[in-house]
């Protein structure tokens, strides 16, 4: 583990204040300025993507921008599928504005006339709101002779769909499965058009530096994870909850704070992160230089089986996988009926460490982040809870 | 090559080699002669990057990269038997094996398997994974007479998906559901018999396990030549010719007409006759239909007759017809297809002159071609009062029985036909390439027409030969006889296509008039039925240019190079049919076609 030095814990109020913040005031200072000071105050402010990849955005807006295809798009997506998170839902329920006007800075800022946002299914319950709300901002950018619109696109219910190339492909009309890459969304994205891809929390942080000032925003965190982020608490905690938490903390400090007093293990990331056992809480700082996370934080208390754990997240992956690639459509079921067959003692406990290499091997040649991330939840859990996966 | 193109400089296995850029890692190492496998990748269809078998090391990457689709970068590194790459590629093997119903000696893939060749070659038979069979998958579809699909052989590559969409744009067959119930399926996981399939085969021919393969009828074949009751007949399309070699033992684009022959011989057929007649005979009751048809159209306004004339000899075109564009069926010539025309004339005109009752009969096609046997088994197909065809066997079949009776193919001495039915012109020939049937047309409309040869050097029509998926051409008439003076200073247009995403394109054109053809010649199979179904594989452009190359050279070393002037054909009319479109003709050689549901 990284031994950088951690942050305090810190609550932080920049995604879901209201006081200082008219987000269309925001949009009519910026529209005064170029669209490359807007982009070069996003990538000097250091923010990385909060949907789980962390790729920097204001890099993103400029690749974009330097494409010379037509027409340009920015998606949002609101895809949120990951087990254990639910703060994108609680953004666009709370302060879709600022979503709103990050898009419309985007456009502005790479040239794009059509921003659109990719809703999960399960919350069709905010389209309504959502839509009446849009309604009024598109008049708003039209009154301001911004030539930029967004529109909401109802998503299929499918976990991949959130990847992004996944994602294009269901816009499209397609069946929800990932594209080869490279080419990237910057150069070939919805339509095989460039388009900037954001999570609903990275596109509030551009309205807010936009707001505040790149260097208002680097004033928290590190050097690697720069600003704050939102986190999805779930588990064993009295606490569950949505908090904003400057980054860089360690895992011990966040315990300190959420857990119930018997925390065994965190699960840093959801399903597809990794499971962080007692004995690094303290070397695990919660960022980019440690464990990154798009928001979820599961924690585990001493009467939870591990085992039930890793079959849950397994069973999710079996089931969730795209099924084109076959490390992954074929890996995964191997994963889980192998827990289950050491489990009743068919196969030797030896076989876990077949499986670790399967795991690896998955994270290797899959296609997709999904089936390259079951390696972090399948060997961080099979390493640190052997005897639970055993016995 | 340079048209633009930048060149990029990268190394494989530490070997520098320049390419432009957009080509794949793979193509680079093939250019080096490192062999990569695949399993997902075919020449033929769009990357897909599914599988994963071909992943190779990108220096300073975190993860492997799919070869197949990954574009070289400048100054790439790429190494492709590195430990890494050796242990994630078996894997990727070990878990094809995992989920796969290798029973490989019951299989009619045996030997002739890519997966197995791969599972071969990386020595897996210890591998360690649990057992994934699903048992329902165990059942094959064989609800169709032509394919047969077993999905507990199916290793997801989607070759099948993207010929049935990019090359077909039938897309029968899909990806339905995802994780650990992900499949390839017809709509509604319906029997294939029940779907928009054509039964072309060209999934098939690029299925690169057993999953789909032709329904194989060599047993039934093999029991009618062991009965001494029965007379055997067979007949071999065109382009069985020009493709059952690659299957034993000879490279792609060899003739093997004479060898061919006296294999089927030594196999124990009572009478060797050849298609090539009956695709001879085809044009003589088609031409006859086109100047008709030009005729009632032209001349006498007569609403009910359809131009374009559209050729009906590729039954997996005719299927497709009938479920994409039924308001065209009009348009399609009710000829039969050579295959169906010899059938009902081997039961009829071949047993009056060979003295035989057609009950004992047994009638068997070799084609290069899976939709002939669904067509074969059609209810308009009993002219002769039994099944005209008995049993349709494919190329690939064929080869397997050559093996299966110990004979030596290349040592064999060439044999000619049996006589009747038995003798072609070059004409005959070339049906079995795009284009073909359109040129054998030609060659005799207008001379019957004119009385002249067609205006091409040595009768070659090549503005319709080539493998451009439509081409269209001009033909002008000059110096028409009196009974055909309606067409002296007409120019005809004609088209062609091959492969049925061409053939969609050309009838979305015709029908919304942004063209206006006479006569419009469609092969279902890419290539034509040298690309078909039934061939051997592996196919790729290259072996299908080769083919075509074969078919022009057999027609241009025929004596006769014209339907209207094979003796036997001439023979035909005057003993038996009378003329062409006569009254017997329509009885045995024509039909009509149905429309069909799309879903
Ligand atoms: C399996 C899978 C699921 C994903 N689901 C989401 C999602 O629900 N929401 C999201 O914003 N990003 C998701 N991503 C990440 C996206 O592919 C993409 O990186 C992200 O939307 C980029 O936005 P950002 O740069 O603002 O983080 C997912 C990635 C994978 C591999
Ligand atoms: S890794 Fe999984 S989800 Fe991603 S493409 Fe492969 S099968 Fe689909
Ligand atoms: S498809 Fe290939 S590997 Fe599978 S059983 Fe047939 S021959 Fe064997
Ligand atoms: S036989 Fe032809 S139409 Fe039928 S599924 Fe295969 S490719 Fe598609
Ligand atoms: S049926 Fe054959 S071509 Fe189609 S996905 Fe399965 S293995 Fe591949
Ligand atoms: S051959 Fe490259 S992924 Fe299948």
């Amino acid at each position: 583990m990284e031994t950088a030095e951690a942050k305090n814990f810190k609550k932080v109020d920049i995604i879901f204040e209201c006081q200082d913040c008219k987000p269309i005031e925001v949009l009519d200072t910026n529209l005064e300025r170029k669209p490359d000071d807007i982009i070069l105050d996003i990538i000097d402010s250091g923010l990385k993507g909060r949907g789980g990849a962390g790729f920097p955005t204001g890099l993103k807006w400029k690749f974009t921008k330097n494409e010379t295809a037509e027409p340009k798009y920015v998606i949002c997506n609101a895809d949120e599928g990951e087990p254990g998170t639910f703060k994108d839902r609680e953004i666009l329920d709370r302060v879709p504005e600022k979503v709103f006007v990050g898009m419309a800075l985007c456009g502005y800022s790479i040239g794009a006339k059509e921003g659109i946002i990719y809703l999960r299914g399960e919350y069709n319950f905010l389209l309504k709101d959502l839509n009446k709300k849009l309604e009024k901002f598109n008049k708003q950018l039209k009154d301001r002779n911004l030539d930029f619109s967004i529109s909401i696109k109802s998503g299929s219910g499918a976990y991949i769909c959130g990847e992004e190339s996944a994602l294009f492909e269901s816009m499209e009309g397609k069946r929800g499965e990932p594209r080869n890459k490279p080419p990237y969304p910057t150069t070939e994205g919805y339509n095989f058009k460039p388009t900037v891809i954001n999570n609903v929390e990275t596109l509030v942080y551009t309205t807010m530096i936009c707001n505040l000032g790149p260097d208002k925003f680097k004033e928290l965190g590190t050097k690697d994870s720069r600003g704050s982020k939102v986190f999805s608490v779930s588990g064993d905690t009295p606490i569950a909850g949505i908090y904003e938490l400057e980054l860089g903390m360690s895992l011990s400090t966040f315990v300190e704070e959420f857990g119930d007093g018997d925390t065994k293990s965190v699960q840093v990331g959801g399903a597809s992160g990794h499971c962080v056992p007692r004995k690094y809480f303290e070397d695990t700082i919660i960022g980019f230089e440690g464990i990154p996370t798009g928001g979820s934080m599961m924690i585990f208390n001493s009467t939870r089986s591990m085992y039930n754990v890793l079959h849950d997240y397994l069973e999710f992956f079996t089931e969730e996988s795209c099924g084109q690639c076959t490390p992954c459509r074929v890996g995964c079921q191997q994963l889980l009926k192998g827990i289950e067959a050491v489990k009743r003692g068919e196969r030797k406990p030896s076989y876990l460490d077949d499986l670790k290499k399967l795991a690896s091997n998955m994270n290797l040649s899959a296609k997709c982040g999904l089936g390259q991330s079951v390696a972090n939840p399948f060997n961080s859990i099979v390493d640190n809870f052997r005897e639970e996966i055993i016995y | 090559m340079s048209n633009n193109k930048y060149l990029v400089n990268l190394t494989v296995n530490n070997k520098p080699v320049s390419v432009e850029e957009g080509t794949t890692i793979l193509d680079a190492a093939r250019k080096l002669k490192f062999k990569i496998p695949t399993l997902c990748h075919h020449p033929d269809l769009h990357v897909a990057g599914n599988c994963r078998v071909c992943v190779v090391e990108q220096k300073g990457a975190r993860n492997l990269v799919a070869s197949c689709a990954t574009p070289v970068s400048e100054g790439m590194e790429i190494y492709t038997n590195s430990a890494k790459v050796r242990e994630s590629r078996k894997h990727v093997i070990e878990l094809l094996l995992s989920e796969h119903n290798a029973d490989c000696t019951k299989c009619i893939k045996n030997g002739r398997c890519e997966l197995q060749e791969l599972a071969s070659e990386y020595r897996v038979g210890d591998h360690v994974f649990l057992d994934l069979v699903d048992e329902k998958d165990k059942i094959p579809d064989i609800s169709s007479p032509s394919i047969q699909k077993d999905d507990s052989k199916c290793i997801r590559c989607q070759r099948c998906v993207r010929t049935c969409s990019e090359l077909q744009a039938v897309s029968a067959l899909a990806v339905v559901n995802k994780g650990d119930e992900q499949r390839v399926s017809t709509f509604l996981n319906k029997p294939l018999d029940d779907v928009v399939c054509t039964n072309c085969g060209q999934c098939v021919n690029r299925c690169p396990t057993g999953a789909l393969t032709e329904r194989a009828y060599l047993d039934n074949v093999w029991e009618a030549i062991n009965d001494p009751s029965k007379h055997t007949v067979v007949q071999t399309a065109p382009a069985v010719r020009i493709g059952l070699g690659e299957d034993l033992g000879v490279d792609p684009g060899q003739r093997v007409t004479g060898k061919m022959v006296a294999a089927l011989k030594a196999i124990g057929f009572d009478s060797v006759l050849d298609t090539d007649f009956t695709a001879d005979l085809t044009i003589m009751e088609e031409g006859t239909e086109l100047l008709t048809r030009l005729k009632e159209a032209l001349v006498d306004n007569n609403e009910s007759t359809k131009l374009p004339m559209m050729t009906s000899c590729s039954p997996g075109w005719v299927k497709f017809q009938e479920h994409m564009f039924p308001e065209l069926l009009p348009n399609l010539s009710s000829c039969k297809s050579p295959q169906q025309m010899f059938g009902p004339l081997a039961k009829t005109y071949y047993a009056q002159k060979k003295g035989l009752k057609a009950e004992n009969i047994v009638s068997v096609s070799v084609m290069p071609c899976t939709a002939k046997k669904f067509e074969a088994e059609r209810p308009e197909m009993r002219a002769s009062g039994y099944q005209d065809v008995d049993y349709v066997l494919t190329t690939r079949e064929m080869a397997m029985m050559v093996k299966q009776a110990g004979i030596e193919f290349e040592s064999l001495e060439d044999q000619n036909y049996d006589s009747i039915m038995g003798k072609s012109s070059g004409a005959g020939v070339i049906f079995g390439a795009t284009g073909g049937v359109m040129e054998a047309a030609l060659r005799t409309a207008y001379e019957i027409v004119t009385g002249e040869e067609v205006p091409f050097k040595n009768l070659n029509i090549t503005p319709v030969r080539g493998m451009e998926g439509v081409r269209d051409a001009q033909i002008t008439v000059k110096g028409a006889k009196p009974e055909w003076s309606f067409l002296e200073g007409a120019t005809l247009n004609v088209a062609v296509a091959h492969g049925l995403a061409n053939a969609k394109k050309l009838m979305q054109a015709v029908k919304s008039g942004e063209k206006e053809y006479h006569f419009i010649e469609v092969m279902g199979c890419p290539g034509g039925c040298l690309g078909g179904g039934g061939q051997p594989i592996p196919t790729s452009q290259e072996i299908r240019d080769a083919r075509a190359k074969a078919i022009y050279d057999e027609d241009a070393d025929m004596p006769i190079r014209k339907s209207h002037e094979n003796p036997e054909i001439q023979a035909i009319y005057n003993d038996f049919l009378g003329e062409p479109l006569s009254h017997k003709s329509h009885d045995l050689l024509h039909t009509h076609y149905k429309p069909r549901k799309r879903y």
